[in-house]
């Protein structure tokens, strides 16, 4: 990895970050998908002809792909959306070079001071393209790459053609292979056998040009017996026209490796959050994905884990909290590839306003997975009459000698709840945002404490004007 | 000036069904009141009503706190302005911390005046007095870092309503059978911790149905309650009398009340079976 101190912005530069300014040096694709868009991107990024090839191949399936009749309801024009921006030259390697405009959206993100610390590991997305980023580097000594997955395609390329699309290939559904075609930015992650890091690696994006579709691509590989904490958590600000976020992240566990991959989300509620996590644990490997979905028109992700050999095990612990406008259709997939492999959902959703949240599990033990062991729990809060939650489990069982279970429960704050608090001086709404924040403690009690700080203060701001 | 807590002629339905017919308590700070009388008889009630539980709905009379209209507040507000009820079965409230959940309801009482959002009480000032308050009541610091009321033994329930008591100090307490449920040994230890806090500090309504609650704090005045109305107000002695003869005496002396009582504790047991 090059240490050269990278030429310091001018400050014209800071323009590039206003993206509806068209400033020279700044590249905005034309709106609109076609072979033409994606080779363009891949032009730009100088890429190998196999991810050229890869990206065509996937755009050809986007195409014969009908858009998905399940789940929420997709009104999208894909010929009237940005595939592709990037907001500057170079990337910064220091706090320092870092323009003080995305610092101050670091700011107005609210990441943590305490987080500052380790800025070095911080990985931070700023519209479709990874602005800044920098290896800390005693991770870099013990062979961990943490890089954005553009350098990585260059720098990386037999660890990239090894596994890039792999686990999620471009067939897999139409999203997936949108976001093949059109993919910029996202991390590439590599811890090498036997490493553990101690402190959760982090990346941070946001979505801000109107209309404009963010396609980040992440792949994860976690080497044997190696273990590594991911944190993205994103906020973004309000538009009024549609705008587009489908992401495609792979996360590979090799034995007894331990990876666990947090998300926090509040998109803003114009946004179309259409994304597919997958990840396969290998033998006696743990796969935890612990995903918060805030905001959104329509949110459609169902984090999975393929245990695929004997002692695997994933976990899936998820929330959404859906307002107004809002559809949430979360949930997670658990299969079981190989025998005695355990894996464990709770799903929490919370709904309020109007809005709508669907739990859509699917449980799958496969022939031969014998021995093996699930248990599902979803519950959901409904805070008012015109709110509504859903639950759709499919279980799918090949074997018999399996240990399945599932419990499902709906509740509403209940007024004995209320008046116990009000009687203690607590207003309406901080009784209620009380009773919201103990219902999804189980999954804030995993997050880093920054993350779980910020995480009431995202439901205390989604709480503001809920009571009468 | 003395703070007081006055209820005029009460009124209260649940419902459409009248529960209290015409209740006159007058409560001066630093005054013991002990509240007793037979199941049914609508003593809950009287606390619900004037803690502003909204299924009780007031139907005729006042109640004032220092001349202030005490139903034209909401149940915050009564906190706010020093009303509390320690609650015969408090509620659970899973995920949330006894600690941050007294922190914000000291905040708030304390600070009457706060906007939602406002700064709380700082945590290590908290901490201490939270510490203090907790090792006085000879309660493991365990107990802080629990769910509210979750999974908490009924003594535990009661210890914790005591705590909020200590903590929040309010002009007027309401403890409504604090202690049942409890063995003498806590029963004891409930008496003393409540004579510590309250007794001639606070104006204390104690519901209960015996005299062992009553020990460290005996009372200016009892009052029995029947068929929703006060219908006897004595001194210490006849919470003994009370406590030793049951209320024969007193429904035989009230028999229009005892009526009104049964028929009452008749709808109470349909519903319980229904």
């Amino acid at each position: 990895m090059s240490t050269d101190a990278p030429a310091k912005p001018e400050l014209g530069e800071i323009n590039k970050y206003n993206f509806r300014t068209e400033t020279t040096g700044v590249f905005k694709a034309e709106k609109g998908l076609s072979r033409d868009t994606v080779n363009q991107i891949s032009d730009i990024k100088n890429e190998p002809d196999w991810m050229r090839e890869f990206r065509l191949r996937s755009l050809e399936i986007f195409e014969s792909k009908p858009t998905p009749t399940w789940g929420g309801a997709i009104d999208l024009d894909f010929q009237d959306i940005y595939y592709y921006l990037k907001p500057t030259s170079g990337q910064g390697r220091t706090w320092e070079d870092v323009p003080q405009e995305i610092k101050d959206t670091f700011d107005k993100l609210g990441i943590p001071e305490a987080e500052k610390k380790f800025l070095a590991g911080v990985k931070a997305q700023f519209e479709s393209e990874v602005v800044y980023g920098s290896l800390e580097e005693d991770l870099a000594k013990k062979g961990v790459i943490f890089t954005d997955t553009d350098t990585a395609v260059r720098e990386h390329p037999e660890l990239l053609r090894e596994y890039f699309g792999k686990i999620i290939p471009p067939e897999d559904n139409k999203f997936a292979a949108l976001n093949s075609a059109v993919w910029s930015g996202g991390s590439f992650i590599y811890i090498p056998k036997g490493v553990s890091i101690d402190f959760p690696l982090q990346a941070y994006f946001r979505i801000n040009a109107e209309s404009m579709g963010q396609f980040e691509r992440t792949l994860i590989l976690v080497d044997e017996g190696a273990n590594v904490h991911y944190v993205e958590g994103c906020t973004a600000p309000m538009y009024s026209t549609e705008s587009l976020h489908s992401a495609v992240v792979e996360v590979v566990v090799k034995r007894n490796a331990r990876c666990r991959y947090t998300t926090i989300q509040n998109w803003a509620n114009n946004i179309y959050n259409l994304v597919t996590k997958r990840a396969y644990a290998y033998g006696d490997a743990t796969m935890e994905w612990v995903d918060g979905n805030l905001g959104s028109k329509l949110t459609m992700k169902y984090p999975a884990v393929h245990m695929m050999e004997p002692g695997a095990r994933g976990e899936i612990l998820s929330i959404a909290f859906s307002s107004a406008g809002q559809h949430q259709d979360a949930g997670a997939k658990l299969v079981h590839e190989a025998p005695h492999t355990t894996g464990q959902i709770v799903s929490k959703s919370i709904s309020k306003n109007g809005g709508r949240s669907s739990y859509r599990g699917l449980v799958s033990v496969m022939p031969g997975a014998h021995h093996s062991k699930n248990s599902v729990v979803c519950d959901a809060l409904i805070l008012d009459s015109e709110s509504r939650s859903d639950t759709y489990p499919y279980i799918e069982v090949a074997e018999q000698d399996v240990q399945i279970g599932h419990e499902a429960s709906v509740s509403r704050i209940g007024e004995e709840q209320m008046f116990y608090l009000l009687s203690r001086g607590l207003t309406e709404q901080e009784a209620s945002t009380m009773i919201v924040n103990g219902f999804i403690e189980p999954l804030v009690k995993e997050l880093p404490m920054e993350y779980a700080i910020e995480m009431n203060r995202l439901i205390q701001l989604q709480m503001e004007g809920s009571v009468g | 000036m003395t703070h007081v807590l006055k209820i005029e002629n009460l009124h209260v339905s649940v419902g459409d069904k009248p529960i209290l017919r015409g209740v006159n308590l007058t409560i001066n700070h630093g005054e013991t009141h002990a509240l007793m009388g037979p199941n049914g008889s609508g003593k809950s009630t009287l606390g619900l009503a004037v803690m502003g539980h909204p299924g009780y709905e007031i139907t005729e009379g006042t109640i004032t706190l220092d001349g202030e209209d005490v139903l034209a507040m909401a149940p915050d507000e009564r906190a706010r302005a020093g009303i509390f009820m320690a609650f015969q079965r408090p509620m659970a409230i899973p995920g949330v911390k006894m600690a941050d959940f007294l922190r914000h309801a000291t905040t708030n009482v304390r600070r009457p005046d706060r906007k939602e959002g406002e700064e709380l009480i700082p945590m290590r000032e908290f901490r201490k007095e939270l510490k203090e308050k907790m090792e006085h009541l000879r309660m493991d610091s365990e107990f802080a870092r629990r769910y509210v009321n979750d999974g908490f033994s009924g003594g535990e329930m009661k210890r914790a309503e005591i705590l909020q008591l200590a903590m929040l100090q309010p002009k007027f307490a309401i403890l409504d059978e604090t202690d049942s449920g409890l063995d003498a040994d806590a029963v004891r230890l409930a008496s003393e911790s409540i004579a510590d806090i309250g007794h001639q500090k606070m104006g204390l309504l104690i519901i209960t149905h015996h005299d062992k609650l009553l020990e460290h704090n005996p009372p200016e005045f009892t009052h029995v309650m029947l068929g929703g109305r006060l219908v006897e107000t004595g001194g210490p002695e006849l919470a003994e009398e009370l406590h030793r003869h049951g209320y024969d005496r007193i429904r035989k002396a009230y028999p229009d009340a005892a009526a009104a009582n049964e028929e009452m504790l008749g709808e109470e047991t349909e519903e319980a079976l229904a």
